[in-house]
């Protein structure tokens, strides 16, 4: 290999400042991406275990139309697309004068996707509660959406919380797609400080310990949710 | 006795040559020579240096130019037919795959630049161009100072990229929207669908955008060159043998002035998947030809 190694250039100007900038649209294109995962993920994932069979259609629909297309795909859909299906006008402002539209575009896409997934983990966790504690509930007194609230919910969303943070986990890495689109994320930097000074090999392993701390960072937050929310007795329990 | 010492001797060196001969190469030829297989990195859609042509395979100027390279490097490393393994590149993977050694040559569209040699080497100069707008005709723009206001797409790790955003910086031009896209075939689908107003690359690419678009008629190359080109086959860095092939071929190419016709083929008549580009060779590069045409 013909290579000449620089590692200062990651910390020249304006190298650097990329870099951190990179870091800020990584976290802002995940974080939003996630919110509207977990709420519509939720919406759809309560969705699907509901006795009325057209609402556990839809809530089917969206988790098979969401999962089962490849997340490039779908950026370019949302980018591309989407503004030439919908009226001229809306299209043109989705195209120029929407805020940050590849930004945006791409937190739609990456929310929309990802809670198709969390729905189907919020669905297994609902559906993981014995029957009869449903059935308890209602021999209570409790309305349908009370044991929604005060039962499936709380005991289905703690019994979720390992999985929900591989999902976590997996948008952050997810929002490096949105580079195809011309969001400066992460990896974005990196290839234009490639571009910049042909520094790539540097830049790329700069950027995969960065990615590697974001994502422990997940870890550890998701670890004491997990510890903060068990239920003593119910669940699996660690060996003491 | 002594016929055998001879005999011995005879075969020592005969050996000797031949182990001699066989170290001569070294670096990518050796490797080429080895695996008897030679890897040549192509662009997509850099048309018409290196396209996707009608029946899906890799076409072009630089193609054809990268295929008389790989016949001389047949016959340098003394093999009768290479195998030629055709990788696919973009702006962004060419320069790392031909400096970790993924790729023997690359034929695309690429600048010849000082930054860019320090981690490949360059062939003769093939093509000289530089970077142009190109505007829909409804948009108003005609140099780049008309940029103000408007949102122009540019592909991620081009050398346009860079003299477009340098051009913006030291003009001083307001309100430029940028779009950062991954080729040229989607700056010019952004373009089409209105995302923004113009494009920017190779001032001959773009005579290949209009040439493959749906309404040809709707685009025009607007303003002056707002940096200067010269294109050049990429090769490994230190690597004088196998340079010295690809130019040995170039030069041969251009002294003969088969250049011209190999040219004339892909900018004057009309190419597979599109009409005629008729953009004539011009003064600039036949002396580029010229100057180059190293004697033997």
């Amino acid at each position: 290999m013909n290579y000449n190694w620089n590692w200062g250039i990651l910390f020249e100007e304006p190298y650097f400042d990329w870099l951190v900038s990179g870091v800020e649209w990584t976290l802002f294109v995940s974080a939003v991406a996630w919110i509207i995962a977990f709420s519509l993920g939720s919406i759809v994932g309560v969705a699907r275990t509901v006795d009325s069979v057209p609402i556990r259609a839809v809530a089917t629909a969206y988790v098979e139309l969401f999962r089962n297309i490849p997340l490039i795909v779908q950026m370019f859909l949302w980018f591309y697309v989407v503004p030439e299906m919908v009226p001229d006008d809306w299209g043109r402002w989705m195209k120029r004068d929407m805020p940050f539209p590849e930004a945006t575009s791409a937190i739609f896409c990456l929310g929309t996707y990802t809670a198709s997934r969390v729905a189907e983990q919020v669905r297994a966790g609902i559906e993981s509660i014995p029957v009869g504690q449903r059935a308890a509930g209602l021999a209570m007194g409790l309305t349908t959406v009370q044991v929604y609230r005060y039962l499936l919910v709380p005991v289905g969303y703690r019994i979720i919380v390992p999985p929900l943070t591989s999902e976590f986990l997996t948008i952050f890495k997810n929002s490096s797609l949105a580079l195809t689109i011309g969001v400066a994320e992460l990896l974005y930097q990196a290839r234009q400080i490639e571009n910049y000074t042909f520094q790539g090999f540097e830049a790329f392993t700069s950027v995969t310990l960065i990615y590697l701390v974001l994502t422990m960072i997940v870890v550890a937050l998701m670890v004491s949710v997990e510890e903060k929310t068990k239920i003593p007795g119910y669940g699996i329990q660690k060996d003491k | 006795m002594i016929k055998k010492i001879i005999a011995a001797a005879a075969a020592l060196a005969v050996f000797g040559a031949a182990n001699a001969g066989a170290a001569d190469f070294y670096g990518t030829l050796k490797k080429i020579k080895d695996s008897g297989t030679i890897v040549v990195g192509h662009r997509e859609s850099s048309v018409p240096f290196a396209y996707i042509g009608p029946d899906n395979k890799p076409i072009g100027y630089s193609i054809d130019l990268c295929m008389k390279i790989v016949d001389a490097v047949a016959k340098e490393v003394g093999v009768d037919k290479l195998n030629v393994k055709l990788v696919p590149v973009t702006p962004q993977t060419r320069i790392p795959l031909i400096a970790n050694g993924n790729i023997n040559i690359e034929c695309g569209s690429t600048t010849n630049n000082l930054t860019r040699q320090k981690q490949v080497d360059y062939a003769l100069t093939t093509f000289i161009t530089g970077t142009k707008i190109l505007a829909k005709k409804t948009s108003g723009i005609k140099e780049v100072e008309d940029l103000a206001g408007k949102a122009i797409a540019l592909a991620q790790g081009t050398t346009n990229e860079r003299a477009i955003k340098n051009a913006i910086k030291d003009l001083g031009i307001k309100d430029v929207k940028i779009l950062s896209v991954k080729d040229h075939a989607e700056g010019f689908l952004a373009l089409e669908t209105d995302r923004v107003d113009a494009y920017s690359t190779d001032h001959i690419l773009l005579f290949g955008l209009i040439s493959k678009a749906k309404k040809p008629a709707d685009y025009e190359v607007v303003g002056r060159f707002v940096s200067f080109d010269p294109y050049a086959l990429m090769l490994p860095r230190d690597d004088s043998a196998m340079r010295l092939v690809a130019n040995r071929t170039l030069a041969g190419l251009f002294r003969s002035g088969e250049i011209l016709d190999i040219y004339n083929k892909w900018f004057m008549k009309p190419i597979p998947g599109g009409k005629a580009l008729n953009v004539p060779a011009g003064d600039t590069l036949e002396t580029n030809f010229a100057v180059q045409a190293f004697p033997k």
